[in-house]
């Protein structure tokens, strides 16, 4: 299989990051490499193998829904002081809508 | 003071033959000398460290002191520590001080240690020889030329080099053993699930695991006792009763300590173009343990040589949607200029990630996209469960599986930085361990052209005391892990 300078652009695209004609090119045959060496799994023939998503077959737990760090609760100008922009503790970003 | 075991150094503070401000104030002026040469650490503040290690010597006065009070850790850059530059290795958290603690930080506190410093690493964990960090690479303390491994190869190089006596490290698909390995130290990957993951940035999380990165298998014993927990914060965090994972290194033993210790040998592990000198070390290793009164069995692990592709689907999978949430908004980089939101994404995500880390996402990207879910992302779910059974059978008949933990010693700096499938094959024999979510760990084994090589043992699920055992009796007889690097006394 071979990913094309489409294909790179349209998944640049969806992960949201900006990428260049000549980056799209340098990163097209990178991926391809790689790709390489994941095609070597379509040889195994897995029918009937159960998907296995974590080492520990356990269920999530549950809890309480209830408040579980008592004074701890307005933590809100502590977690918007790393942010890029604020105001009245509201997160700015470019204007969506008209 | 600076050879002396964590348990010695414990020692040393409580009979009160030096202080903890002494021992901290030691360790920073190392810092100080050597990391210029070394790029070790990110982040080193010597007030906050300082007055941490006067609190530890008030309660040590107090008598309330515990095994590790007083004594100084470094943290890999992943672990968020409140007020403290929490990086990832990334331009992308260039800004980024923690506003709260990790798990892994809040027991250390909780146990009295002081935290020393932040150590470099690749970049959100990605990589083999810490070539992909923001900061800079880092250089191996056996020889500045080569990489300290990665991921957490700032962690390893301090240790390494007596920066600290003993630091913190992650381990996705082999970033605390390949490094211990390069380094000459002992760093161990519990079971998944036996340390929170809570505040521990995220890479692949059902991989992801922290674990201790030491000069012996003792100093592990008491770090892991202070990591591994119950956490609630961490969904996949397990209930388990307490254990001290130090008991049975003091057990007394005789000659043959390890007399019943049945030791698998995967054949996948001796045929898998190991080079020559690091094969040479492990085979006496092997005949060290025959001594020690272990008996070896052959076994197979016939689905391991999949688990680098799997790994490549699953990983980046995992670190696409994780990495999601650096967007320029609440936390992090932002681009100085865009005209509208989708493109100040784009933009801050051109510009904060670097290229491996790019590089990952897109493959995760594609890997999870319409059309190509059940050939990439199912299919490598499907070989992780025959990755996993192959363990499970291997352990019918084995109590350790033991094989080398690198294909080789340290590779020169720049050497595979430009070929990204060259440094994901050096994983090879690591990568598997964390498909399964097994626990292991990586000892010193001896030395190939003045480089260390490491000798990797995993053990079935929660097995850490037996595994740490099996090294500790190892490193009773053998001195490899207390050799130390020139030029660092």
């Amino acid at each position: 299989m071979s990913l094309t300078l489409e294909q790179v652009h349209r998944v640049a695209h969806l992960a949201r990051i900006e990428i260049s004609d000549g980056e799209a090119q340098n990163t097209l045959g990178q991926l391809n490499e790689i790709f390489s060496l994941i095609e070597a799994m379509q040889a195994v023939d897995t029918q009937g193998v159960e998907p296995m998503a974590h080492a520990q077959d356990v269920a999530q737990r549950l809890r309480a829904d209830r408040v579980t760090e008592p004074g701890r609760i307005d933590q809100r100008s502590a977690f918007q002081e790393v942010a890029p922009e604020t105001e009245a503790g509201l997160y700015l970003v470019p204007k969506v809508i008209e | 003071m600076i050879t002396d075991s964590l348990q010695a150094l414990a020692r040393a503070l409580a009979t009160k033959e030096v202080s903890s401000v002494e021992l901290t104030r030691q360790y920073l002026e190392r810092i100080a000398r050597h990391n210029p040469q070394l790029n070790a650490f990110i982040s080193v503040d010597e007030a906050n460290s300082l007055a941490q290690a006067g609190a530890a010597d008030a309660r040590l006065a107090r008598g309330e002191g515990g095994p590790l009070t007083g004594i100084p850790i470094a943290h890999k850059d992943i672990f968020c520590a409140q007020g403290w530059l929490t990086t990832c290795g990334s331009k992308m958290l260039n800004n980024f001080v923690s506003p709260y603690d990790a798990a892994v930080i809040e027991r250390f506190k909780r146990a009295g240690a002081v935290l020393l410093g932040k150590t470099n690493m690749d970049e959100f964990a990605m990589g083999s020889s810490n070539e992909t960090s923001f900061y800079g690479p880092v250089k191996n303390p056996w020889n500045a030329d080569c990489v300290p491994g990665g991921s957490s190869g700032g962690s390893a190089a301090a240790v390494a080099a007596g920066l600290t006596p003993a630091a913190t490290g992650t381990d996705t698909g082999g970033s605390i053993r390949q490094p211990a390995a390069l380094c000459n130290l002992t760093g161990m990957k519990p079971t998944y699930g036996l340390v929170s993951r809570y505040g521990m940035i995220a890479f692949a999380s059902s991989l992801d695991q922290a674990g201790p990165l030491a000069r012996s298998a003792a100093d592990c014993a008491l770090l892991l006792n202070a990591m591994a927990g119950f956490d609630e914060r961490d969904s996949t965090s397990l209930e388990r009763p307490r254990e001290d994972y130090g008991q049975a290194l003091t057990a007394a033993a005789g000659d043959r300590p390890l007399a019943g210790l049945k030791i698998g040998l995967p054949a996948e592990f001796f045929d898998q173009g190991c080079s020559p000198e690091v094969m040479q070390l492990v085979e006496a290793a092997i005949a060290e343990y025959r001594r020690l009164g272990a008996e070896t069995v052959a076994v197979s692990l016939p689905s391991m040589q999949l688990s680098v592709a799997a790994y490549y689907v699953i990983a980046p999978a995992e670190a696409s949607s994780n990495l999601a949430r650096f967007d320029g908004v609440r936390y992090g980089y932002r681009a100085p200029a865009y005209h509208d939101l989708n493109d100040m994404y784009s933009k801050s995500r051109a510009q904060g990630f670097g290229a491996e880390v790019k590089r990952r996402i897109l493959i995760g990207t594609y890997v999870l996209s319409h059309g190509y879910y059940d050939a990439y992302y199912l299919q490598a779910q499907r070989i992780r469960r025959l990755i996993a059974k192959d363990f499970a059978h291997a352990f019918q008949h084995c109590d350790v599986i033991l094989g080398p933990t690198s294909p080789s010693t340290a590779f020169k700096l720049g050497e595979k930085a430009a070929d990204p499938v060259q440094m994901y094959l050096s994983d090879i024999y690591t990568i598997a361990v964390n498909l399964a979510g097994l626990p292991a760990l990586s000892i010193p084994c001896g030395f190939a052209g003045g480089l260390p090589a490491g000798l990797q043992l995993i053990g079935d699920y929660f097995t850490e005391s037996r595994l740490l055992n099996v090294a500790h009796r190892y490193q009773q007889t053998s001195n490899w892990h207390l050799q130390r690097p020139a030029g660092f006394d």
